[in-house]
């Protein structure tokens, strides 16, 4: 069948089988290769991208079912070419090491602080909790998303004063 | 350019070179790769642990309109390639042919258009099998009636595969025959885990059928290991394998050996002439890839009174499953084991390792450690705890009176290894400070009197790593030592090619940074080029934290050698002779005339002047390259120590890690950030190894940790914020006085957070608690030990 969904703003149609999951029409069929496939059981999280702004495991979707909604990837965060205050943040606290997870922990960092801009170190834990890294021991994963937190356009002036 | 902390010339905290492709989605991972014309791979694998194939009937696979290729273990054993060898001397089946020997063995291979088509055509294979008897308990793989599980081999009339020992048994017997210790025993079993890294294993094989070259891009630890093994296993000639290793997505000792599906996808290219990727699931990681540990170990520990430790013995037995595939140096069936007296001065010591086969999958890999160096350190730190409980010392206490003592270095112990450097005492200290450990055990006493059940463990490690030197060390008879080459471009712009492969640990940044601090060329200007054989110099790849202190040292040694190299073309371009220049590391490095520090050059006007129209002295040739082969003279030897501090719950058994303190020593940090980052996840991978991760079997051989609902790793909410130290005692033989670190904090935690538990629950006269330490198994350690019942609640 053919599938046409919206993803980073782009209109993107290609044939593939009623049965193929998101995560695979992203990788194989869109060549859409900054979602990761990690784990088969939901568990991993490497596959996350947002579906209408939430965090969603594209292993546990079907691609058809994604028509009509917005899908973003990992590929969409940057702006113009400007890296997203939570892509940066993970350059500057050292958030990642081989890779596999950061698209996922990114998406759904940028997912927290759409609805909570100061989200606590807590906060942060429990909005990444679905998913694993292997190497970073998470310590500069929650760094760098209150590094993001902190240096969102306009955090200042929204009152989103940092934690120490 | 001045160099500030952010951007450092030299050492220092730099940001890492390789995010920005990361972070963008752009890096290239196996799954990544995409050929034209590309086919998919699918294994299909056995239901059973131990069982005789009758038959296989692909006939129903074969006309699958997608599928390309269905290969089976008979096929393969018509081109000779049935069996590969393992990283242990030993044989593997890439496909079965006689019988399965664990549950997700390798049975059939299919090529087919797509990913989905592939694993269609799995389900149409027929495969009849004749159930076996099982050996799941290794206790029983030597009983007089266990089957015999590699009767493929000859001569083999058991499950037995080697004994070895280390130390000197007579010794040994002989302190603890001293009427005057105390003897201390426990059995201490090291639990099968499996490192799990996120990204699964796989391979792209594309053999080219006009040419006859081979290339392979694969999850491999060690990409020139894995060419020559191939050219030797399939016979292709070496020169016509490229093994390119892209991005990792984690290795953690899992991507060093060789997989049976590496081999299929060759064999499925060669079939085809197309194109041949395979990309294993979850499950097949868990269940059919490199375990780690599998370590059934019964220690013994004396010492006299006054705790002064006097003796260490253990007699280990060794699950290597179906076929040995241990990934060590053919001289050591143990591994490292043996440095299992950790860092205590004792008078005699003695291991003996009996390696036996069961029907569980192949491995024995060094999951973020090096070889064995993890079970030794849980050994040795779980038996100096349990001898603390038994002689009502302060564990902390125990552990100074008996450690090596700084001015004991080089110290040779009682097991043959010569350590390099360390002052365990201020290491200690360090952590005791940031710990605040005398508040610590003020908080437990007032928790204690309140019925709470809080424990503050300690662990202090010494471990070996950097093997070699290659006259000792080996993979597969190919000696531990490796290469590095360095051209300086004209513009003064460098190239540094390794044989190491980062899976994350930050190569093209550390690299990049030992030129810099070397040859004083800012690291942005440094490209370092690594995971390809065609591009790179031989060399044993990364595990066993030898990244900086073998490779780290080549590099070192050819910038040095560079720099020799620019002294003599300084000495034409400024008229004056060598020994007239002297080198001063900047900034701006450069060599200039002792005398008339006015004049000299830097190495990027120097590398002008090399490929320039400057005559340059006799014979030296132009250019400004260089290469070197570094052969360690010798292991390094980083330690640390570590305070867990865990609350438990006595009704539910459930353990909260609430504090981890982690003191480092390393030797010299090059890039302090990514050091911190190694120790940070190496913390959370002991965490899971403490408390979570647990490959068991039934008694059918059924693996019970195929999936990660099954097999379960941390995640952000199990883990503290991890709190670091550091005390810096640089290797004395090592070019940069480094040690390596990737691993420490893997082999450091186990025991620290196991004698926290055991520390919490001494109140109910609990002595030990087997990892990992779920909530059922520390609820029964409760209810099971005689000591105060538990307070109402």
């Amino acid at each position: 069948m053919q599938i046409t969904l919206t993803i980073n703003g782009e209109t993107r149609s290609a044939e593939a089988e009623p049965r193929t999951l998101l995560v695979h029409f992203l990788r194989d069929h869109l060549d859409l290769t900054g979602t990761h496939w990690g784990c088969d059981t939901s568990n991993c999280g490497a596959c996350v991208v947002l579906v209408d702004g939430e965090p969603v495991k594209s292993c546990t979707m079907l691609a058809a079912m994604a028509e009509g909604h917005e899908i973003t990837t990992v590929e969409g965060l940057a702006r113009d070419g400007e890296l997203d205050p939570v892509q940066q943040g993970f350059f500057e606290e050292h958030g990642l090491q081989c890779g596999f997870c950061t698209p996922g922990m990114m998406l759904t960092a940028r997912a927290l602080l759409d609805e909570n801009p100061n989200p606590s170190e807590e906060e942060i834990r429990v909005a990444i909790s679905g998913q694993i890294c292997r190497c970073t021991g998470y310590t500069n994963i929650v760094k760098a998303v209150r590094w993001a937190a902190e240096h969102e356009a306009g955090a200042a002036a929204a009152g989103g004063e940092a934690i120490a | 350019m001045a160099a500030t902390e952010e951007r450092p010339i030299g050492f220092g905290r730099l940001k890492r070179k390789e995010d920005p492709r990361f972070l963008r989605g752009q890096g290239t991972y196996v799954d990544d790769v995409k050929l034209p014309g590309m086919l998919h791979g699918a294994i299909l694998r056995s239901p059973l642990a131990h069982a005789r194939i009758v038959s296989i009937d692909t006939s129903a696979a074969q006309q699958h309109p997608k599928v390309r290729a269905v290969v089976t273990g008979q096929d393969l054993a018509n081109l000779g390639l049935a069996w590969m060898p393992t990283l242990s001397a030993d044989t593997q089946a890439v496909l079965a042919t006689d019988k399965v020997r664990f549950q997700g063995q390798e049975v059939a291979f299919v090529v087919a258009e797509d990913r989905y088509a592939a694993r269609d055509a799995l389900e149409l294979i027929e495969v009849d099998y004749e159930p076996l008897p099982v050996v799941s308990d290794v206790r029983r793989a030597l009983d007089a009636d266990a089957p015999v599980i590699r009767d493929d081999k000859e001569g083999q009339t058991s499950n037995h595969i080697f004994d070895w020992e280390a130390g000197d048994e007579a010794e040994a017997d002989r302190v603890f025959a001293d009427a005057d210790v105390v003897v201390v025993t426990q059995e201490i079993p090291f639990q099968r885990v499996h490192p799990a890294p996120l990204e699964t294993c796989g391979s792209v094989a594309d053999m080219d059928p006009v040419t006859g070259k081979l290339r392979l891009w694969t999850t491999s630890q060690a990409p020139h290991a894995h060419r020559t093994l191939y050219a030797m296993v399939a016979g292709i000639p070496e020169h016509k394998i490229q093994v390119i290793a892209p991005d990792i997505g984690g290795g953690f000792g899992n991507k060093v050996p060789i997989y049976p599906g590496y081999v299929c996808s060759i064999v499925g290219s060669i079939l085809t002439g197309k194109p041949v990727k395979w990309m294993e699931d979850r499950t097949e990681n868990l269940t059919s890839t490199g375990f780690a540990r599998d370590y059934l170990m019964q220690g013994r520990i004396a010492a006299d009174r006054d705790g002064r430790i006097r003796g260490l013995r253990v007699d280990v037995l060794a699950d290597h499953g179906a076929f040995n595939a241990t990934a060590q140096p053919s001289k050591y069936p143990a591994g490292f084991f043996h440095i299992f007296t950790g860092s205590y001065d004792l008078e005699a010591a003695y291991c003996s390792v009996r390696g036996v086969y069961t029907n569980k999958a192949p491995g024995g890999v060094a999951y973020r450690c090096s070889f064995r160096v993890t079970e030794a350190a849980y050994l040795v730190e779980r038996m100096v705890d349990l001898l603390a409980a038994e002689l009502d010392m302060d564990p902390v206490e125990l552990r100074m009176r008996n450690f090596i003592r700084k001015e004991q270095f080089p110290y040779t112990t009682k097991t043959g290894w010569e350590y390099d450097s360390g002052d365990y005492h201020a290491t200690m200290n360090e952590a005791l400070r940031i710990a605040g450990y005398e508040d610590l055990r003020r908080e437990q006493a007032e928790k204690r009197a309140r019925g709470e059940h809080m424990g503050i463990g300690v662990s202090f490690f010494t471990e070996t790593v950097g093997a070699g030197p290659k006259s000792k060390m080996d993979i597969a008879g190919l000696g531990m030592a490796d290469g590095a080459e360095l051209r300086i471009h004209p513009t003064g712009k460098a190239v540094v090619r390794i044989s190491v492969k980062t899976q994350g640990q930050g190569h093209e940044t550390t690299f990049a940074q030992i030129v810099s601090q070397e040859l004083g060329i800012p690291p942005e200007d440094v490209e370092v080029v690594h995971g390809d054989t065609d591009q790179t110099p031989f060399g044993l790849g990364t595990y066993g934290s030898r990244s900086t202190p073998v490779s780290g040292a080549a590099v070192a040694m050819v910038s040095r050698k560079i720099r020799d190299k620019a002294r003599l073309i300084a000495s034409a371009a400024l008229e004056v002779a060598p020994e007239d220049l002297e080198w001063e590391s900047g900034p701006p490095a450069r060599w200039y005339v002792k005398g008339d520090p006015e004049k000299g050059q830097t190495i990027q006007e120097l590398a002008l002047a090399a490929h320039g129209t400057l005559t340059l002295p006799e014979g030296v040739e132009g250019h400004l390259d260089a290469e070197a082969v570094y052969d360690p003279p010798n292991l390094t030897y980083p330690c640390g120590a570590y305070i867990a501090v865990v609350d438990v719950d006595p009704a539910t058994g459930e353990v909260k890690l609430r504090r981890f303190v982690a003191v480092d020593d390393c030797g010299v940090r090059i890039n302090p950030m990514i050091v911190e980052g190694q120790v940070h996840g190496g913390l959370a991978e002991g965490a899971g190894i403490a408390l979570m991760q647990h490959i068991a079997f039934d008694e059918q051989g059924n693996c019970l940790g195929g999936s990660f609902m099954d097999y379960l790793v941390p995640s952000s909410l199990e883990v503290p914020d991890w709190e670091l130290g550091e005390t810096v005692t640089p290797s004395p033989h090592h070019p940069l006085g480094a040690k390596g670190v990737g691993e420490s904090s893997n082999v450091g935690s186990p025991p620290a957070i196991i004698n926290a538990i055991v520390d919490a629950l001494k109140p109910f006269g609990v002595r030990h608690v087997d990892m990992p330490a779920t909530p059922g198994r520390v609820w029964e350690a409760i209810q099971s030990a005689s000591g105060t019942p538990a307070p109402p609640r």
